[in-house]
């Protein structure tokens, strides 16, 4: 609290150290967002000149949903998958560090932003070669004789890994675990030991105290790192393209698809303007439910 | 009673080691294809895609920067960075000082605003700053990369240095000021000092955002200039070479030692 005293009301100082940030945000963060708008309300008159009319032409984005109807259900679905994976195996880690690690933990947290040196894209490429069909992966569950094993359950398509929904889902759980681990990490290690000994002083079970004090106190960090894998998930398209097949496509590949290659600039702003809202109106109805103001804190 | 706690003491160590193994086996995943990329920078590949293994090669490392357009673009990647970082840092610095500092009017806007660009997909950020250049005419190039790579490094920026900042005394500056300091030499001396450890977070932070961003870099960046990661996607799907794995290596090893380094001096600081 001696930090809220020692806050000013300034007058002119805040706005002057503010302005260049905020101008810089406004410019090229809310401006581009209305003029995304303004584009997919647009039509083109003429096929031959390279102008476009903003008609509110709300077309566009009936159209795009209709066009895209699999993709975007398909982002939507990887990337809760991916989320729900990376809460499944990061958990149980971020425990582990924040109470078991003991005098390795600043080593070990460390440990997990290394792999994350190198870069996204030749991290998926490694996947690639993991999975492949030459890959260490395949061969060991030959050895195994455990292919059929893996059919059966799904993790392989006909004797494969690569190009697979499965390969797409796992190459965005490695890509974005970091973003939740180290938020459960966070309120985890918040937690103050004292509880968990009060708790234990109550002749609660271990099982209890996890239930009662641990989980609750922990979801902050679930939720803050819920919202950092699953936005980035479902607008990613490298893991869709490196790992999967013509049939996994995310909504993030027919964005530039339609920007870059077909010019279709109406359409292709339709849909990015339909998948930003659907993620919003989601954030905003996650929020509600678990409602924590831990986002803007 | 007696029963439960006897039961608890005997569960104890088994969970206890469930945990660790699993610890273990997620570093084992996390580093897999780390592993790789580093096994693989010493492969000599047998066609134009290094991802079978072949003969172990020293050659790849004798000649790191043998693939001209790999360096190009590498050199470029380096130039954004290096911009984006620098701007990014000042500005999102500067808006941490306020925020944190200030209560003023608009503050609530401020937050949302610095939050908003981190929950908007990156694919949404990169389409519509397209739709913003387009609009107005704006060629794309070195600039429009740097433009977006500085936006979106802001907002990572001001959090990071605001989360150092929280809570720290200010009333060393009023201080600095009543024995007759300038504010200019009160900024140098104590306010400087106090948020470097944020600072440098941060601007590393952004560095390594921008040097690994490869979806809104795709829609700003134009015929003429490609960074590192678009030009290994450009050519994933015609070839992967050797080279690649290489450069990958040297980043990640001075990635490390810059963290080793700089738990070194935590260490010797905290003996101090």
């Amino acid at each position: 609290m001696a930090a809220e005293s020692s806050l000013r009301t300034g007058r002119k100082a805040p706005y002057g150290l503010l302005s260049p940030g905020i101008l810089w945000l406004i410019l090229f963060f809310l401006v581009p967002m209305g003029s995304l708008l303004r584009i997919a309300l647009s039509e083109k008159p003429n096929a031959f000149l390279p102008d476009y009319e903003f008609t509110w032409k709300w077309d566009n984005f009936s159209n795009a949903i209709e066009r895209f109807q699999p993709e975007l259900a398909r982002s939507f679905g990887y990337a809760a998958a991916a989320t729900v994976l990376c809460i499944i195996i990061g958990y149980p880690l971020a425990y582990y560090l924040a109470f078991r690690a003991g005098r390795w933990r600043s080593l070990l947290l460390a440990l997990i932003m290394v792999p994350f040196f190198t870069s996204f894209l030749i991290r998926t490429i490694a996947w690639q070669t993991i999975l492949g069909a030459d890959g260490p992966a395949l061969a060991v569950m030959e050895v195994l004789s455990l292919v059929p094993v893996t059919d059966a359950i799904g993790l392989t398509t006909n004797g494969a890994f690569l190009n697979t929904p499965e390969a797409v889902i796992g190459g965005l759980t490695y890509n974005f675990a970091p973003f939740m681990i180290l938020p459960i990490y966070v309120s985890l290690e918040k937690i103050d030991p004292r509880l968990l000994d009060a708790a234990r002083d109550l002749y609660s079970r271990p099982s209890e105290a996890f239930r009662k004090i641990i989980l609750p106190l922990s979801l902050p960090g679930v939720f803050a790192g819920t919202l950092l894998t699953f936005i980035p998930a479902a607008g990613d398209f490298i893991n869709a393209e490196l790992l999967g097949n013509v049939r996994t496509g995310m909504i993030g590949s027919q964005i530039t698809k339609l920007f870059l290659r077909e010019s279709n600039y109406p359409e292709a702003a339709a849909l990015s303007f339909i998948f930003m809202a659907i993620i919003t109106v989601g954030v905003l109805l996650y929020a509600k439910v678990l409602g924590t103001d831990e986002l803007a804190a | 009673m007696t029963a439960s706690i006897v039961a608890t003491k005997q569960r104890r160590p088994l969970r206890s080691r469930l945990l660790g193994f699993w610890a273990i086996l997620v570093y084992a995943w996390l580093f897999a294809p780390i592993v790789v990329v580093v096994a693989f920078s010493f492969n000599r590949p047998a066609g134009k895609f290094n991802t079978a293994w072949n003969e172990f090669t020293l050659d790849n490392w004798a000649d790191p920067f043998k693939r001209q357009d790999l360096t190009d673009s590498l050199i470029t990647s380096l130039q954004v960075a290096a911009a984006a970082a620098f701007v990014a840092t000042i500005f999102g610095g500067l808006m941490a000082l306020a925020t944190s500092r200030y209560e003023f009017r608009g503050k609530g806007f401020v937050n949302i605003l610095t939050v908003l660009p981190l929950t908007s997909p990156e694919i949404v950020l990169g389409s519509s700053l397209f739709t913003l250049f387009f609009a107005r005419d704006l060629g794309l190039g070195f600039t429009t990369v740097v433009i977006a790579h500085i936006m979106f490094c802001l907002s990572f920026v001001a959090l990071t240095v605001q989360a150092r900042v929280r809570g720290f005394d200010w009333s060393f500056e009023d201080a600095a000021m009543d024995l007759g300091s300038t504010p200019w030499r009160t900024f140098r001396t104590v306010t400087f000092p106090l948020i470097l450890p944020g600072i440098a977070a941060a601007a590393l932070l952004s560095f390594a955002l921008s040097i690994d961003d490869y979806i809104i870099t795709s829609f700003v960046a134009g015929d003429a200039t490609t960074t590192f990661p678009m030009r290994i996607f450009n050519a994933a799907k015609t070839e992967i070479p050797a080279q690649v794995n290489v450069i990958a290596s040297m980043i990640l090893l001075v990635a490390v030692a810059l963290m080793a380094i700089g738990a070194w001096r935590t260490l010797k600081q905290e003996k101090a």
